[in-house]
């Protein structure tokens, strides 16, 4: 009796202790549940030829990541970003986002940096069915119309003829009407497409093409193309160019003297500080697409507290200083997954991109609306013309007044010195 | 669209080029057409050159082309080090040729990834009153920026010239790529040889690496666009032959300057290769070569 009384004792002992663990594995779970962090995950360009885009991309996201836990995370759970380096190479893509996705079980993908990895992974995200987020990609979208990817950099639903659309249009304005353009390029993907667009517009508005080349991007010496441009007498010169070639042509023009009356358009480069103060006062007369610049029709919510925190830690991690060109797109773009995710109080995939396709979102890059094909729905590529620059000093493009903006009508600052001659004296 | 004035512009910027290119490609003309050393990493020492440039004017605003001077016994001795690794590891052992080329490679990531982490990825460019002005004689315009680094060039190749043919140890460099043996009966020991060679090689990218961020600016993996340009300039000019490294280079420069004013710059490349080719195909020893 006493072993049965002390049996029954022990089954009561154990049998309360299992329901306790039970019951107290019950209120844990969902608990745990909620502690479980939203994993967002990504390759970026952290090594390789756009490492300084992606570095300064990756800060930018730690940041919303940072404020989004600050408020309490989304749907009450923490935001955890899970990103890799993918060398700025699309090859690396596929294997990246399989481990995301079967190994670190993340919640969404977003893109890395660029055209050229976004490429690679939108049949990962088509076959899986998942939302995208892409992050600065030039009409990725175009050929597989992906009804579920959705795209930051504000080109506009036709991307190509959107890039130089205000290059064109405020050329049009100015009197004595321009007749004739010369294109060039380098000899690469985002190039071709930019010139692709300009061509189109050139026919549109008229312009009799009188200079249309590219050059290899290991070219060295841009003073013979820019002698040949001023041989045909272009009145208005539209480049398409990466960073190094940026640099080496707008040297070139006033080595040479260029005459033409419009030049720039799509330069890359000109958007960072490392080019805009060593090119100095080379810059004044130059034309050229933005995305954001500190103009005060420029002031969108939260962005000046943003950039403020962003060039604090943009010194310490060695990168883009100015922070204009993709860091408020980078944390923009989160930024819409984020609202879209707390609106719909949801993870699921369908449900966030069908949010995200039919609503507008306030970010710090201003308001963003999306397209049926996934790019901004009215593009807001900025024509912006370099003026006042003097000197090497950064602090002069933090202000506003060396990059006012001409185009779109709406966001205009200033006005263009015009021709391009008048404004480099 | 041909014109007088384009053609002779197109001529005099060629020329300029070529002795830039010169400056870039006489340290591969040493190691890889005297020494046989395939120093795929040169480019990279060439951008090493570049950023001591940078750094020197940016913190204490030297002169591009002074530091560049200032710096050749660091390279240089940089060069005794780099030869001493490849001797030890690799040549000694008769393992030179497939393993002394990954030895390069790796040379290379070692020297880019460095810079990345001390300098970051960003472009970098220099500041010098001479860039950006230029002057004309006559219709022919010349920018300072481009002709600095030729006359640089061509005075590197003259002090190399002169020093080849004129010298002791000169002579014994050249010595070294016909007959190591022979020179080691006449007393002389070709390692040693072979290393103040090779540490000249290295030497000249200090002053090749000055005159690059002149011309335009630079990232820490830039060099890697120069290292088909230079061997191809080596290969043509003869290899060894100095002088052959100039003149190919020129004829490089001016055919890629001519193809860009008149028939598109992206035919350059091609033309330029097709060039090589040509020469190749009738004179395997390149223009200078024996």
């Amino acid at each position: 009796m006493a072993w049965s009384g002390t049996s029954g004792t022990w089954r009561r002992m154990v049998g309360t202790v299992l329901i306790a663990v039970t019951a107290l594995g019950m209120a844990w779970a969902p608990a745990a549940r909620a502690a479980d962090p939203i994993k967002i995950g990504f390759g970026m360009a952290l090594t390789g030829a756009l490492a300084g885009n992606g570095k300064a991309a990756l800060i930018a996201m730690q940041m919303w990541a940072e404020d989004v836990n600050k408020k309490g995370g989304l749907l009450g759970r923490p935001v955890e970003l899970v990103y890799y380096d993918d060398q700025t190479k699309p090859a690396a893509i596929p294997g990246i986002y399989t481990k995301l996705l079967d190994v670190d079980k993340v919640n969404f993908i977003v893109s890395g940096y660029g055209t050229n990895v976004i490429a690679p992974l939108m049949p990962i995200a088509m076959e899986r069915n998942l939302l995208l987020m892409g992050l600065m990609g030039m009409a990725n979208n175009e050929k597989v119309k992906y009804k579920n990817y959705f795209q930051i950099m504000p080109s506009g639903p036709q991307p190509a003829l959107g890039w130089s659309q205000g290059f064109f249009e405020v050329a049009a304005k100015q009197q004595p009407k321009p007749q004739t353009i010369a294109l060039v390029g380098a000899d690469a993907e985002y190039p071709h497409n930019a010139l692709e667009g300009a061509r189109e517009h050139a026919k549109h508005y008229g312009l009799k093409v009188v200079y249309d080349g590219k050059y290899p991007p290991s070219t060295v010496d841009y003073t013979p193309i820019i002698r040949a441009i001023n041989a045909t007498n272009p009145d208005l010169v539209y480049v398409a160019s990466y960073p190094p070639d940026t640099a080496g042509i707008i040297q070139a023009a006033q080595e040479v003297g260029l005459r033409a009356k419009m030049f720039g358009g799509g330069m890359v480069g000109l958007q960072f500080a490392a080019l805009q103060t060593k090119l100095g006062s080379k810059l004044n007369g130059v034309v050229n697409y933005e995305f954001y610049v500190p103009e005060p029709t420029l002031k969108f919510e939260g962005i000046n507290e943003f950039l403020a925190r962003y060039q604090a830690e943009a010194e310490k991690a060695g990168v883009d200083p100015l922070g204009h060109y993709i860091p408020p797109f980078a944390y923009a773009y989160v930024q819409i997954l984020g609202q879209a995710v707390e609106a719909t109080k949801s993870l699921d995939q369908q449900k966030v991109a069908e949010y995200i396709q039919t609503h507008e979102f306030k970010t710090i890059v201003g308001p963003v609306k999306f397209a049926p094909n996934g790019e901004w729905a009215k593009s807001r590529v900025l024509m912006v013309q370099f003026q006042n620059v003097q000197g090497s000093d950064v602090a002069q493009f933090k202000k506003a007044g060396t990059r006012v903006v001409l185009y779109p009508e709406e966001w205009k600052s200033g006005t263009l010195i015009y021709p391009y001659t008048k404004a480099q004296k | 669209m041909f014109s007088l004035d384009l053609f002779l512009n197109a001529i005099v910027a060629g020329i300029l080029l070529g002795g830039f290119y010169a400056a870039v490609s006489l340290g591969v003309s040493v190691s890889f057409g005297l020494l046989d050393i395939v120093n795929i990493a040169h480019p990279a020492f060439v951008i090493l050159g570049s950023y001591t440039a940078y750094a020197m004017n940016r913190f204490f605003g030297f002169d591009p082309l002074l530091t560049g001077l200032l710096f050749t016994p660091i390279f240089y001795t940089l060069g005794v080090v780099v030869y001493r690794l490849y001797y030890l590891g690799f040549e000694r052992k008769g393992e030179e040729s497939l393993r002394g080329l990954v030895f390069f490679f790796g040379v290379l990531f070692i020297v880019e990834v460095a810079l990345l982490l001390a300098y970051g990825v960003d472009y970098r460019m220099i500041e010098a009153r001479y860039v950006g002005q230029s002057f004309h004689i006559g219709v022919v315009g010349i920018a300072f920026r481009l002709l600095l680094p030729c006359l640089v060039g061509v005075m590197i190749t003259v002090a190399l010239h002169l020093f080849l043919s004129r010298t002791f140890y000169g002579r014994a460099i050249k010595a070294v790529s016909q007959d190591s043996q022979a020179l080691r009966l006449m007393g002389v020991n070709p390692v040693k040889i072979k290393r103040i060679a090779f540490a000249l090689s290295i030497a000249t990218a200090s002053l090749a690496g000055a005159l690059l961020i002149l011309i335009g600016p630079v990232e820490p993996s830039i060099g890697r666009e120069y290292i088909g340009r230079v061997f191809a300039i080596v290969v043509l000019g003869g290899m060894g032959s100095i002088s052959g490294t100039l003149a190919a280079s020129v004829i490089l420069g001016v055919v890629e300057s001519l193809t860009a004013t008149f028939s598109g710059p992206s035919w350059a490349p091609a033309v330029s290769f097709g060039i090589l080719l040509v020469v190749l195909a009738v004179r395997p020893a390149g223009l200078f070569g024996r």
